[in-house]
């Protein structure tokens, strides 16, 4: 069981964790450079076999320190996740210590956080693109990656050189309807992120 | 029309081989398999290292049905990403839309109503049924029997007509709401979905004369893609594909969510964590998922089936919008603003057909997600192919990428 004698212990065992208020499970910040070491124990001491989740979160340009990424960790024995919380410590060039030496399933969570966000994953055995092709130039899931995306050649150079094309961003006028966060309601609702064709403005040919 | 005949020297075709044979790189030879291949389930590319039949090598390439979902949840309110998770496991949709809403409900601390509860786990265990009729149906194909799939198919599609009686669509079903589903169900259809568990069996008999004890189908699957357990819990493996390996873990058991705690089920576990065990252990979870159906319509509750008190978070039903005032200023708010939960992170997985399917979600407040982290089980369970691939025979690439029933919808997201 994962009760306030097993947080307790955690954590007069490891004084550089803190614990974080969580509505789910037990949640913990760990710095960056004790994560491999917090880790191991977990898994040889305490049983937490299984690493099912490994991600990142952008908090957005200018914060201190924008980049985290946050694991989830899942024990067969105590029936019970605990969350932990790593922050990068460079915004420019975040990093994070691999985890895959200890859990396998780390190595495609990785580089699908790499992918995604440009997090380097320090030691990583084989640290490459996973859902984007290799050599797509941006990080699309920070902050300031469009929605509809960027203007990107082909990654196939022979196919772009005969037909011209290139991967082009989504069109956004007229739908799909999406919603920013938070703001008035005038500026929350549904709607078309570009507005150049409306109802009263016509499409233009 | 006369025929003339010449006659060609073609040569001693003995030594020609031999000669043919020395001019080739006899080392490895690189295969390339798919994206667009039949056995890959979906658009999967696989490079592969050859030693003859051998593999040496194996390495999944994934991003060809990429959609950037992750990107598209934080911009847009919580209901209108339902028909998005529709296309994670395209073939058990409504068990995505329940895992889904459930993420969102937590993170609000909201309660949905027993009938509400029932009903969700009444379409998570027909959509068991369905993704596993497929995945059987799929994986006899895979290991070269044809008539297994044509039975499985007939009866996922009379699933598909009770899906579309209660959902009004057959495939992307969008069934759910945060704070309950999109509507009660129709008169008359819990007695179809009893008749239709009631002849299942039949037909699973069926499926079962032909695979089961096929000798062909058994020297092609067992033996065939061992995951040893300690293998398959490094991997981040769930579903089934775990079970097989002898662990025992379903989250229905383990952490119960939407009343699972009171029907009454087994676990099936396999052994050995071969193809022919992950096979068994999906044949079993049909057998219990027709078990718990029949419990859910025996003890269906009635009442409400959504949170009427949740006023910020669930649009009423339209009769009650067309005739209340309240009610529409209400459905005009969740429209535009979004259903309102407060800040904070939640991580929730629930027993879906291919493994545990989590939702990471980080709000700031509000109708929209800040952060929503897609944890696919197709995604954990391929990652293992690159250790389990080697030193099989390429013929078995088919069998054991059917074995592991996986969805490149949700592996790409």
């Amino acid at each position: 069981m994962i009760d306030e004698e097993f947080i307790k212990g955690l954590l007069a065992k490891h004084s550089f964790l803190s614990e974080r208020e969580s509505i789910d499970c037990l949640t913990l910040e760990s710095p960056s450079g004790e994560l491999i070491s917090f880790l191991e124990y977990l898994k040889t001491e305490e049983s937490f076999d299984m690493l099912v989740d490994l991600t990142a979160i952008d908090h957005g340009e200018g914060e201190d320190n924008r980049f985290s990424t946050v694991i989830h960790l899942y024990s067969l024995l105590h029936h019970g996740y605990i969350r932990i919380h790593a922050s990068c410590n460079d915004n420019n060039e975040p990093s994070m210590p691999s985890v895959s030496s200890i859990y396998p399933s780390a190595n495609w969570h990785e580089r699908e956080t790499y992918d995604m966000f440009g997090i380097k994953f320090t030691e990583h055995p084989n640290l490459k693109r996973i859902l984007m092709w290799d050599d797509y130039p941006y990080f699309p899931l920070r902050k300031e990656f469009p929605l509809a995306g960027i203007d990107t050649p082909l990654p196939a150079a022979d196919v772009a050189e005969v037909t011209d094309a290139s991967v082009e961003p989504a069109p956004m006028m007229g739908g799909p309807f999406v919603s920013s966060a938070n703001g008035m309601v005038s500026d929350s609702e549904p709607r078309a992120k570009d507005e150049s064709w409306t109802e009263k403005n016509e499409k233009p040919l | 029309m006369s025929t003339t005949t010449k006659e060609i020297s073609i040569g001693d075709i003995g030594s020609r081989g031999a000669e043919a044979a020395g001019k080739l790189d006899s080392d490895k030879m690189a295969l390339n398999v798919g994206p667009s291949h039949p056995t890959t389930h979906g658009v999967l590319r696989l490079m592969m290292e050859l030693d003859g039949d051998i593999i040496e090598k194996c390495e999944p390439v994934l991003g060809y049905l990429h959609r950037g979902d992750e990107k598209i949840a934080e911009n847009m309110t919580y209901n209108q990403f339902v028909p998005y998770t529709d296309r994670l496991d395209y073939l058990a949709p409504l068990a995505n839309n329940v895992a889904y809403a459930i993420t969102v409900e937590k993170l609000a601390g909201l309660e949905v109503p027993p009938r509400c509860q029932a009903i969700r786990v009444l379409v998570c265990e027909m959509a068991r049924i369905s993704s596993h009729l497929l995945g059987m149906g799929v994986f006899g194909m895979d290991a070269g029997a044809w008539t297994p799939f044509m039975y499985t198919f007939t009866e996922r599609e009379k699933l598909y007509t009770l899906f579309e009686e209660l959902t009004g669509a057959r495939f992307t079903t969008s069934y759910t709401r945060i704070g309950g589903v999109s509507r009660d169900v129709p008169d008359g259809w819990l007695d179809k979905v009893i008749n239709f568990v009631d002849q299942l069996p039949k037909a699973m008999g069926e499926v079962e004369k032909l695979l089961t004890r096929n000798r062909i189908f058994l020297d092609r699957t067992e033996g065939i893609g061992e995951i040893s357990k300690e293998d398959a819990l490094a991997y981040g493996l769930t579903g089934p594909n775990l079970r097989a390996s002898g662990v025992d873990l379903d989250l229905r058991k383990d952490k119960p969510y939407s009343g699972y705690d009171q029907y009454d089920f087994d676990v099936p576990i396999g052994t050995r964590g071969d193809c022919y065990d992950r096979y068994l252990v999906r044949i079993e979870e049909v057998f219990q998922s027709i078990r718990i159906i029949k419990q859910v319509v025996e003890k269906f509750p009635s009442g409400a089936w959504y949170a009427e008190d949740a006023k910020k978070i669930f649009a009423p039903p339209k009769e009650k919008i067309l005739t209340s005032m309240e009610e529409l200023i209400q459905n005009f708010m969740i429209v535009t603003e979004g259903p309102q939960i407060p800040s904070g992170e939640v991580y929730f997985e629930a027993e879906n057909p291919k493994g545990a399917l989590g939702f990471y979600i980080v709000s700031k407040g509000g109708g929209v997600p800040y952060r929503m982290k897609i944890r696919a089980p197709s995604f954990c369970n391929l990652s293992i192919l690159e250790k389990l691939a080697p030193g099989h025979f390429l013929s078995d690439i088919t069998v054991i990428l059917g074995s592991l029933d996986f969805v490149m919808g949700e592996c790409d997201r």
